[in-house]
């Protein structure tokens, strides 16, 4: 994690890195609106725009935890406010499997996290922000289903 | 189960004669001792050839989508319980196809066979009611039929065709057995002792695909782990990428697998695939109520949704 480090420190203290894939229509206006209101959420979050939730193939969750991300949040529309009538719904059943699925092989609870955050809810998703932030802290770095190029060499 | 094979015998011929169909697919005798192969039966006379036994493991609807012809299919319960699937899908279609369902009170696991073999070859071996008679080189062993029974027909609920246009012999008693004993235990154990479980499987895959290639549910023309452009799934035999490998697959299959089996039948390292598949079929069945393959009507559950789905997992 060479590019967290701050010059002068000694040891750089973990930082978790979260990639969060918000829908263009609610989530993403609601992270904005965050922003607008100059309200405070932690930087370990990245956000990559998706048109949908729905949008969001289970492999780009379980590929960012190949890239050793420590934790990853999707985050939707709330059910009937879908900009496409009915995609998160669709994304809804889906990501109940997957999220059984990953427990099930052993992924740590609270690694993959889900949530509805509307365009009016900056206030909400500086929040949610704060709590899985703080979750994967406890959680510690994430080590299962990292891919190491090193080690498929041997 | 010799009075079976008669019946089917004499079905098969009749359908042929009468040119109801152009083709029967079923089992033949298979060149080694104690296996059943897939047998294509074109003409009356060739019916004889035609066996039914504890052997007739494939699942046969795998073939349904190939063959362009008026087929007629011997199938066992979750053989139809694919076929079922695969109408819904629109892959075949249920007016082409002459299902000749045969009640199936389990079959055997050749790899169980193998076991007990212990390395040495089989040269012959007898199928009696209850008992397997195995012979070879200085060794005559009885073995019960209960002892090398596949798993997946071990917890199997539909012994009898769920859809058939034919039936042979008598439908049998479905058992009354807890099918997610299973993965309900294996579930209570610690987060780590899954993990590691599932490396110590998933470790032995050499990435060869059997299972994508027996599974009746597998056809897309360009399979994800197949896409090149990009090449975005990884292809190492890296533990990750092959349990991931696993995963999605099952994820594809989730409310549609019908553990028949087939993939841990064909698994030459003999991966534990039935674990995931039986968790995600208890899952589907949990959250949305739905089985697969035993109704025609309802929509596959991946495929549609309720308003009111269960969310508590999202905040």
């Amino acid at each position: 994690m060479e590019e967290d480090r701050i010059a002068g420190t000694e040891k750089p203290q973990w930082e978790p890195r979260i990639i969060a894939f918000l829908c263009n229509w609610c989530s993403y206006a609601g992270a904005d609106l965050a922003g607008i209101s100059r309200l405070q959420y932690p930087p370990n979050v990245r956000i990559i725009r998706v048109p949908c939730s729905g949008r969001v193939n289970p492999y780009f969750i379980i590929k960012s935890l190949q890239h050793g991300v420590d934790g990853v949040l999707v985050s939707g529309c709330h059910p009937g406010d879908c900009h496409y009538i009915s995609g998160n719904l669709v994304a809804r059943r889906r990501f109940a499997i997957l999220k059984r699925i990953l427990e099930f092989v052993g992924i740590e609870k609270g690694r993959v996290q889900f949530s509805w955050i509307s365009a009016a809810e900056g206030e909400r998703f500086s929040q949610v922000i704060k709590e899985i932030t703080q979750e994967i802290k406890t959680l510690g770095p994430s080590k299962k289903f990292v891919k190491d190029i090193e080690d498929a060499r041997e | 189960m010799q009075e079976s094979e008669r019946q089917l015998r004499e079905v098969a011929e009749k359908l042929l004669t009468e040119k109801k169909v152009d083709v029967i697919i079923g089992y033949e005798k298979g060149t080694l001792p104690l296996r059943a192969r897939p047998a294509f039966i074109r003409e009356p006379d060739e019916a004889k050839r035609l066996v039914w036994n504890s052997r007739c493991e494939n699942n046969l609807c795998f073939y349904l989508r190939t063959v362009k012809e008026k087929v007629g299919i011997v199938a066992k319960g979750c053989d139809t319980r694919s076929m079922v699937g695969l109408i819904k899908e629109r892959q075949i279609q249920r007016e082409n196809v002459f299902i000749i369902g045969v009640p199936c009170p389990g079959i055997i696991d050749r790899k169980k066979i193998e076991e007990i073999l212990d390395g040495g070859e089989l040269w012959e071996g007898v199928e009696s009611d209850s008992q397997i008679v195995l012979k070879g080189e200085g060794f005559e062993e009885k073995v019960d039929k209960d002892k090398l029974l596949h798993d997946a027909c071990r917890s199997c609920k539909h012994k009898n065709p769920v859809l058939y246009d034919t039936l042979i012999g008598k439908e049998i008693s479905e058992p009354k057995i807890d099918e997610y004993s299973d993965v309900e235990g294996f579930s209570s154990k610690p987060d780590n002792e899954r993990w590691t479980y599932f490396n110590e499987e998933t470790g032995r895959c050499i990435r060869c695909y059997a299972c994508r290639n027996a599974c009746p549910a597998c056809y897309c023309p360009q399979c994800f782990v197949d896409q090149s452009l990009p090449t975005w799934f990884g292809r190492t035999p890296h533990l990750s990428d092959t349990l991931i490998f696993h995963i999605i697959r099952t994820l594809h299959t989730a409310g549609r697998c019908v553990d028949c089996g087939a993939c841990s039948r064909v698994c030459p390292m003999n991966v534990e695939l039935r674990m995931l598949n039986k968790k995600t079929e208890k899952d589907v069945k949990e959250l949305y109520g739905y089985e697969a393959g035993t109704d025609l009507e309802e929509l596959p559950p991946m495929a549609t949704f309720k308003i009111d789905d269960p969310q508590e997992f999202i905040k």
